[in-house]
Formats: structure tokens, C-alpha cells, sequence
């Protein structure tokens, strides 16, 4: 067992290695930290929504775009380094050498996920330690909040992209499946499709259904529940899941249910994995 | 020590193995040749438990896929293709000698032999190494733990004569426990490092025979070559082989390690009109 952990963490640590000297980090890494930049370039802490200024104004325009980013960027990303890794023969000769492939795989989801949710929390991190400095007023749990819905998503896509990686052959089938998904997922959003189906009476319970099986819509009224009660700026089903739930019930199904899907989506993507070619 | 009884293999319905049957015991050394697409990479990834196949493969006693990490500490392996890893040096070797469970002084040792000075590379990532670098850290990985089996794909192709001839005399030291299976597609190429020859050809052993293994791996040929003029192209192609001239620019001077004698002779063979004399002779 320490042997299979010493295993786990050694690929992890090489992982991370990889990932560090990646092209994909560097984009990923300047795209996050470069927007709280921007937004605190562009003067948003002293701007005013419903209420929000200062740093609690900032961390709602941060975890909304990075709802619209970051699931695309970790999917796209993973897909295409771990595809591409299996295609350049990284996988060959890495699998040769005595590691189980139990302790390879999550040694891999480890590495992986340490380098895409470092630079999210990060950036957001640094954004407190700004404001901390400019002697502003810190909402603290927000920012707890938002860091543990961050997590989630972040381990809920990245379990999605390692399946969709076992699943497809090459870099260019998995990038187009990562993006299906993806789009997929979007359609499934409030105000987009669930407002259609409304529309066309489907019944009540197959709409609260669908928005709190998508990740992204678990996500997207999560965070904006903590910040907008009523839900006024969301769409039909969440009213009726405010109604069902109830806040506090919601914030725990929103941490929990992403971390579960992603734990099972590279549960079945590992079991795929070890039962198939590695190549 | 590895028995393949019955091995197939099929990619949707390309059969690449078929029915394949081996034996091969410690101390042989075998070549496996064949063209393209004659599933010499295929068994050798079956070998490694990383393709899933029918019928049965055994390194003593023990199946690759379901004894994986026990199959694997007993198995040194060389690619053909180095991979693009992006690690630094020192990287990749903790992290080998870290699953392999055993140091990497021994690594480090095997790759100074093959004349790679290791202190300056450590922090560079192993993917903006040269071929030649790649290739001998790859071989110092592979030959500097206790193994019982050596795979290796064309493992000499990128060195010069010097660390070709360090990695002959590694090979001999190893010969004696492990048993080692050499790919290419090409058999002057491995032809004096080998006791057996099995060639496959679309998935089946076509020719499985013992060759005479008399030529010592760690010997030294000292040849002088003369010319009947200076030729550029002659000369680079000496220069590849480390040999020098003196005073007399026609006369070329050098040695061979004894199992390149072939292929040192198939570049002789080119220039074979421009030849006024060659000398070849053991050295003491």
C-alpha cells in the first residue's frame, strides 16, 4: 500500500513536471491570473451590482467567467495532453517501467488537477491578498464558498476529460468528443434549453432533474445563490430547486455532486484503462 | 524464462499477431527482425503488458498483465523513438529509479560510461537533449538496474563508435543473466550482437535459428585503411567512425568495436574502388 502511494505521488510529481513546461500551462495560468488583473484594472472594485462593491463585486464577475472557462480549458487541455502523450509515445515508454497502473492513473488525475486548480485559486487568492493590502473589506466566505466550488469543477471536468481521453484513440477524436460534451452541457442551461422546455411543458420534476444533474448549472446557481437569494437573474428551474432545497442544502449539493461525478467519470475511465490497451 | 504460447493480437480486423509460439531462455540473445508492420512492436508492447492480447505470455511464470509491476522490475527497455518528455534529466531519473525501487548512482554510473557527463544536463528537460543524449540516458535507465530481461528497439542507432563500444561490453556483462531481445529492421545492424534470429512477418515466426555468437562483445579491432586519392565523402564517413589520418591524408587509421565489424565493412563496401588496402587485425 505505501509502496502503490509512494508510486501515485512519484507520477503525480512527474506529471506536474510535465504540465510546468507545457504551452497549455502558460496559456491557462495568464488567462486566469490575467483576469483578475483586468478586472482590477478596469476599476470593477469600485463599480456597483445589486448591492456588491469592492472585492465581493470582483469575486462574482471571476467565478462567472471562469463558469464560462474553465470547464472548456480543463476539458480541451487534458484531453489534448493526455491523448497526445499516448500518441507520442510518452505512454510507452513511462509504462514500461514498474508502476502499477492504478498508482499511474490517479497518480495522473493528482498531478493533473494540482496544476489546473492551482493557478484558479491562485489568481482569486492573490486578488484577497491585494485587497487585504489596499485595506478593503474581505468577504471571506465568499471566497470560501467560491474556493470549494472551484475544487469541485475543477475535479469534476478534469474526471470527465480523463474518461473521454481512455476513451478516444487519438488527440483530434478527443478534442472534438471534450468539446461535444461541452456543448452538450451548455445547451442543458437554465436560461437556455430548460426555459424551452418549460415552454413546451415538460414536467416539473424531469427539468430540476436535468439542471441539478448539469455540473455547470449546479455551479453556475450555486454561486450565484450566494449572492442573489431570490435567484432573480436565474432562469425557471432554479426557483423550484430553491423551493425543493432550501439554500444550505443546495451549497452541499453543489460541492458534493461535481466532486462525485468526477470521482465516478475517472472511476470509469481508470476501469476502461486497465482492462483495455494502455497504448 | 519468457514463453509466448498461442499470442494473438487484432486492431478492429487487422490481425498483427498470429498464433504466435516462442521460448526464449537466459543468455539468448535474440534479434527480432522484420519489415514494417510485421508486429515486431506489437509483441514487444504485449511483452510489456500494454496491449491486451489472446492466448498466453509468461516472464518466469508470471503474466504481464496481471502481475504487471513484477513483470516489469524484471524488464529493461530502450524505444526506438525517445519520447517528447518535457521532465528535466534529473526528473526522469528519480522518477524511474523511484518505481524501479533502487538508486540512481548505478543509472548514473551506466551513462557516464556511455560518455554522457550528466552534471550539466541535469535541469535541462530530456526532450531538448540530442539523439545521441537521449538514446544513452535512455540505454543508462535501462541497463543501470537489476533486470532479467533487456528490450531494446534499434538501441544502437544514434551512438558514436565509442559509446557503441561501451554499451557492446555493458551487453556482455549482462549476457550471462539476462536474456535480451533486440529489434530492427535490419539484420547487419545486430547481427554480431545476437545468438538467435527470429524474423516475423505479418504477425508469424518465419525464421527462428541460432547464429554463430564467437565474436567477443567487448573486443577492439584495429584497422588502417588506405586510399588511392583523398575523397571528401570517404573521409567524412571515416570521420563518423572516429578514425584519423596522419601526415599521408590517404591513410586512415582508427578502431572498431568487434561486434561493428560488419556494418563497418558495409561502409567500407561503398567505397570499394577507392580502396588501395585494408587492414584489420584484433587488438592485444
Amino acid at each position: 500500500m505505501n509502496l502503490r502511494l509512494n508510486h501515485l505521488w512519484l507520477t503525480a510529481k512527474a506529471d506536474i513536471s510535465e504540465s510546468l513546461r507545457s504551452k497549455w500551462f502558460m496559456i491557462y495560468a495568464t488567462v486566469f491570473g490575467g483576469i483578475i488583473a483586468l478586472l482590477f484594472a478596469f476599476g470593477l472594485t469600485e463599480s456597483r451590482i445589486m448591492g456588491f462593491v469592492g472585492l465581493s463585486r470582483l469575486l462574482i464577475t471571476y467565478i462567472q467567467l471562469s463558469m464560462a472557462i474553465l470547464p472548456i480549458f480543463i476539458l480541451i487541455t487534458t484531453v489534448r495532453s493526455v491523448a497526445g502523450d499516448r500518441d507520442a509515445g510518452v505512454f510507452e515508454y513511462l509504462l514500461s517501467l514498474p508502476v502499477s497502473l492504478s498508482s499511474w492513473f490517479w497518480g495522473k488525475m493528482v498531478g493533473r488537477f494540482t496544476v489546473v486548480f492551482l493557478p484558479v485559486f491562485l489568481a482569486m487568492s492573490g486578488s484577497i491578498v491585494w485587497g487585504l493590502i489596499q485595506g478593503m473589506e474581505i468577504p471571506w466566505s465568499l471566497f470560501l464558498y467560491y474556493t470549494a466550488f472551484l475544487f469541485a469543477l475543477s475535479w469534476c471536468f478534469l474526471g470527465i476529460g480523463m474518461l473521454i481521453s481512455t476513451l478516444a484513440r487519438s488527440p483530434d477524436v478527443a478534442q472534438g468528443s471534450a468539446f461535444l460534451v461541452w456543448l452538450f452541457l451548455l445547451l442543458f442551461l437554465d436560461l437556455i434549453l430548460l426555459g424551452v422546455l418549460i415552454q413546451q411543458q415538460v414536467p416539473v420534476e424531469t427539468v430540476v432533474a436535468i439542471a441539478l444533474t448539469n455540473p455547470l448549472q449546479v455551479f453556475r446557481t450555486a454561486s450565484m445563490l450566494l449572492f442573489d437569494p431570490q435567484l432573480v437573474l436565474l432562469g425557471p428551474s432554479a426557483y423550484l430547486i430553491l423551493d425543493h432545497f432550501g439554500q444550505f442544502w443546495y451549497l452541499i449539493w453543489a460541492m458534493l455532486y461535481p466532486l462525485l461525478l468526477g470521482t465516478v467519470s475517472a472511476t470509469i475511465g481508470y476501469l476502461l484503462f486497465r482492462r483495455g490497451d494502455q497504448l | 524464462m519468457i514463453t509466448l504460447v498461442g499470442v494473438s493480437k487484432s486492431f478492429k480486423r487487422t490481425r498483427v499477431l498470429n498464433e504466435l509460439s516462442l521460448e526464449i531462455a537466459a543468455g539468448d540473445r535474440v534479434a527480432l527482425i522484420g519489415s514494417n508492420g510485421a508486429g515486431k512492436t506489437t509483441l514487444i508492447r504485449c511483452l510489456l503488458g500494454e496491449y491486451q492480447y489472446s492466448g498466453t505470455i509468461s516472464l518466469n511464470g508470471e503474466c504481464p498483465r496481471e502481475n504487471r509491476k513484477t513483470v516489469l522490475e524484471q524488464i529493461g527497455f530502450v524505444p526506438q523513438l525517445p519520447p517528447p518528455l518535457k521532465m528535466s534529466v534529473q526528473q526522469l531519473l528519480n522518477f524511474s529509479a523511484g518505481v524501479c525501487n533502487c538508486d540512481t548512482a548505478e543509472m548514473e554510473s551506466v551513462a557516464t560510461q556511455l560518455g554522457l557527463e550528466l552534471e550539466p544536463l541535469y535541469k535541462r528537460p530530456f526532450e531538448k537533449l540530442s539523439g545521441g543524449q537521449k538514446q544513452k540516458l535512455l540505454i543508462a535507465i535501462a541497463l543501470g538496474r537489476p533486470t532479467s530481461l533487456l528490450i531494446m528497439d534499434e538501441p544502437a542507432a544514434n551512438l558514436d563508435p565509442e559509446a557503441r563500444h561501451t554499451l557492446f561490453s555493458l551487453l556482455e556483462q549482462k549476457q550471462e543473466k539476462s536474456a535480451m531481445l533486440i529489434s530492427s529492421h535490419r539484420l547487419d545492424e545486430v547481427a554480431s550482437l545476437v545468438n538467435r534470429v527470429i524474423e516475423l512477418d505479418r504477425g508469424e515466426v518465419v525464421l527462428d535459428d541460432r547464429v554463430d555468437d564467437s565474436i567477443d562483445l567487448s573486443s577492439i579491432l584495429q584497422c588502417t585503411i588506405t586510399t588511392i586519392r583523398v575523397e571528401p565523402a570517404f573521409s567524412k564517413a571515416m570521420n563518423g567512425w572516429g578514425f584519423t589520418t596522419g601526415a599521408n591524408e590517404a591513410e586512415w587509421n582508427g578502431s572498431i568495436p568487434g561486434p561493428d565489424r560488419l556494418r563497418f565493412l558495409g561502409t567500407l563496401s561503398r567505397y570499394a574502388a577507392l580502396l588501395s588496402s585494408v587492414e584489420i587485425k584484433e587488438a592485444a
